[in-house]
């Protein structure tokens, strides 16, 4: 036997063993995920031996170094991982900005201080993160923000206000883009800083989405002091760190595509109910079995992008492509989850609609052309940086 | 195993590039469609397959040929996508060969399959019936007669059937059509009593007949697989097909892609590139996008067939579904963009969309194959 393949035979023994029946059903809802921090509550006991279990592993971030709280993993091992936490049907033991955007910046661009002080409780779930980037005038225009961080001597002050800060109500410490260089060029005078968000002149204002739901918050800055040594990378470079940090995000938000939760053809006979084996509705059949065709191609890419970008063969700008297609396919999957729960998943208030969960998650779906750079914005950087076009 | 190519199947796509740029580009197909070539395809060309190691790329080296994989395979169709190259590779080296080997005949094998690797012998799979791909529906009869059998009825869209010297025929011993049992699969030969073949000039320039069979006589040992159990091998030769014909799209959707996005950044009006307007360029870049999710599928189903070969009918069908449908974007996108010299039979992009629509209909469309997927997974 390989190397791999002991490692999969003894991967799959161990969650075989160690995932709890509750933690291997599809996520029900949003309050099923479980996102860590100092607030954090777990939804039941599976959930909490689950993610004590994989902490204890390092698999909630198998591919980070022991020393920052990982599991060492090869690529190709943490592949294997997947690929069998999937098999099992195993849900993520955490959800986290941490693991998924900050985690690799630090790791790339943070000092060996600031990697020993929070990649382990990223890896712990003990600091939940939120994302400081957007501002009411810098949406796509990112570059253009205008929230400051002044030098007070041995500390920055900060003022200004961020918009779109997902979660940033239950967050614990926020990743922040300021301006420390007001006279340079727009995008030379950026800088990342970390702060925590107790710290006094920070506060959130949750908005309210189409979805009745508020994911997001205004966060407002006001006299914030931060410490010098919470700078992430150089001085006025943040830029540099935080396009690095939206390539994960990117491939984050593109992981979505996926999908999660039931297949959409069993979704679909449940509602409107099959002749002859096949769905009754032949319309809606053609539609999912498109749209399954897309999903199924679209995970051989996110793969596929992961072993050219490791043998260096793809320009590190796919993750837009990836961003783009995942956000767009997420959006039509909801379409044909709506047109298939028919009436019924219109129903906005019922405990029947488990208060309007379909409607609600097509809803947020929306978004996702929108959060970390629109589609449009991802089109204009696969012209510009893949395909080389002029003046774009 | 990573969804890249390994060493050696890159340095078979290397060779198979360099070789096809070099002896068949467009300019080939356009000689040959403008001469009214009585084959349609060139023997001396077949020949240099058989040098390559093409014609026998699956057949073990122990009968002459190459040994090599369905990736290989695949990267080889890429090439002859890019380059439109008409060549009887997919019916005889890809589709025939693997139903013969699926079969395993040794004494059969040992005959036919050395002479298949050197470029001697020609064989086309007849299966399509009607104006749409249904290999269920088959209804050609096969009547058990004297020593063996007698096939009655008519074949369409026979990829290189107006020049193979031997036919495989999906026939109907039993049942009815729309059932998979009751198959039987026959090699029969093309200058047998009672075949009649009709070569069909298609819009694409490349090469397909009709054949009807009357009352035409085989023995027993004609048979390929099991009598009324022919289904499992004429799946395993439709699915290689299908992935090779996706392999095909993907190369020929990537080069008219190519040359389009050359176009934009040449092409001047209101005094600039007109791949600087944003219209354009997001279109473009979405076209890329499609093609590149493409290429990660079409992979995927060859490595499955190397890997896991009853397992790859799922893998097989996304790829078909998502090359013909990338392809027909890319070549559609291809003669708008290239705009009123796009429409012209001088320049050659005209070429890749009638190929592309072919292609698309062989072996099964986005619709036969987003049905076929939809039945594996039981809805």
């Amino acid at each position: 036997m390989s190397d791999l393949e002991k490692f999969r035979s003894e991967t799959r023994a161990w969650l075989a063993a160690n995932c709890p029946p509750d933690m291997r059903l599809p996520l029900e809802d949003d309050d099923d995920r479980f996102w860590g921090g100092r607030n954090a509550k777990f939804k039941s006991d599976g959930q909490r031996l689950w993610f004590e279990r994989m902490v204890a592993r390092g698999w909630t971030v198998p591919e980070w170094p022991k020393e920052y709280g990982g599991g060492a993993l090869s690529r190709e091992d943490g592949k294997i991982l997947r690929a069998e936490m999937r098999k099992l049907g195993c849900r993520s033991p955490l959800d986290s900005f941490g693991i998924w955007m900050l985690g690799p910046a630090l790791l790339r661009y943070g000092t060996d201080a600031q990697k020993r002080e929070y990649l382990p409780q990223i890896a712990r779930g003990e600091i939940r993160w939120c994302q400081g980037y957007s501002e009411p005038n810098s949406g796509s225009d990112l570059a253009s923000l205008a929230t400051r961080a002044e030098d007070r001597g041995d500390h920055f002050l900060v003022n200004g206000q961020k918009i779109w800060t997902s979660y940033a109500n239950e967050a614990d410490w926020i990743f922040c883009l300021v301006r420390t260089d007001p006279a340079a060029p727009k995008h030379l005078g950026i800088s990342f800083i970390l702060f925590d968000m107790k710290t006094p002149g920070v506060s959130t204002k949750p908005i309210l989405l189409i979805s009745g739901m508020s994911p997001f918050c205004e966060t407002f800055f006001d006299d914030v002091p931060v410490p010098k040594a919470n700078v992430v990378g150089e001085l006025n470079k943040g830029w540099e760190v935080a396009k690095y940090l939206l390539m994960h995000e990117r491939e984050m938000i593109s992981a979505i595509g996926l999908g999660a939760g039931r297949p959409l053809g069993q979704v679909a006979a449940d509602s409107v109910g099959t002749e002859a084996g096949v769905l009754a509705d032949t319309c809606l059949r053609a539609d999912i079995a498109r749209l399954e065709i897309d999903a199924v191609a679209f995970q051989l890419a996110l793969e596929r992008t992961g072993d050219r970008l490791k043998a260096k063969q793809a320009n590190p700008a796919i993750s837009s492509m990836l961003k783009y297609y995942g956000a767009e396919l997420n959006k039509r999957r909801h379409e044909l989850v709506m047109s298939a729960g028919g009436s019924e998943a219109l129903e906005w208030e019922s405990e029947r609609s488990r208060h309007g969960e379909r409607a609600r998650g097509w809803l947020r779906t929306k978004g996702n052309s929108i959060e970390g750079g629109t589609s449009e914005v991802q089109l204009n950087v696969i012209a510009k940086r893949i395909l080389e076009l002029p003046g774009a | 195993m990573a969804l890249i190519l390994n060493e050696e199947q890159t340095m078979v796509r290397d060779n198979a590039r360099a070789f096809l740029a070099d002896k068949a580009p467009i300019a080939h197909l356009r000689k040959l469609r403008d001469a009214r070539d009585a084959e349609g395809f060139s023997r001396a060309l077949w020949k240099a397959f058989a040098e390559m190691g093409f014609c026998g790329v699956l057949v073990p080296e122990a009968l002459g040929g190459s040994g090599l994989g369905y990736v290989e395979a695949g990267v080889i169709m890429e090439e002859i996508g890019r380059n439109l190259t008409p060549s009887p590779f997919l019916s005889t080296a890809l589709v025939s060969a693997t139903a013969l080997l699926r079969d395993g005949n040794s004494a059969r094998n040992g005959e036919l399959l050395p002479k298949l690797a050197a470029g001697d012998l020609l064989v086309a799979l007849a299966v399509d019936e009607r104006t749409k791909h249904a290999p269920s529906a088959i209804a050609l009869k096969a009547e058990r007669s004297g020593n063996g059998f007698a096939l009655t009825g008519d074949k369409c869209f026979v990829v290189d059937g107006h020049v193979a010297d031997l036919f495989i025929v999906a026939a109907r011993s039993a049942g009815a059509p729309g059932e998979t049992d009751g198959l039987t699969l026959f090699l029969v030969d093309a200058k047998a009593k009672g075949v009649e073949i009709e070569r069909t000039i298609m819009v694409d320039a490349h090469n397909a007949a009709r054949i009807r069979f009357d009352r035409v006589q085989v023995d027993a040992d004609a048979v390929i697989g099991e009598v009324d159990r022919g289904w499992p091998v004429l799946e395993a030769a439709l699915n290689v097909g299908r992935a090779a014909v996706a392999a095909e799209l993907t190369g020929l959707g990537e080069e008219a892609f190519g040359r389009t996005l050359a176009y934009l950044k040449e092409r001047k009006q209101f005094g600039q590139p007109i791949g600087s307007f944003q219209a354009l360029q997001h279109r473009a870049a979405h076209t890329f996008t499609e093609l590149e999710i493409t290429q990660a599928a079409v992979l995927k189903a060859l490595q499955m067939l190397d890997t896991d070969f009853e397992r790859a009918a799922m893998f097989v069908s996304v790829a078909k579904a998502r090359a013909g449908a990338s392809a027909t974007l890319a070549v559609q996108e291809a003669v708008q963009m290239h705009g009123g010299i796009g429409m012209t039979d001088e320049f050659d992009i005209g070429f890749f969309m009638k190929r592309a629509r072919v292609g698309q209909e062989l072996f099964g469309d986005v619709g036969f194959h987003a049905d076929r997927l939809a039945r594996l997974h039981n809805y």
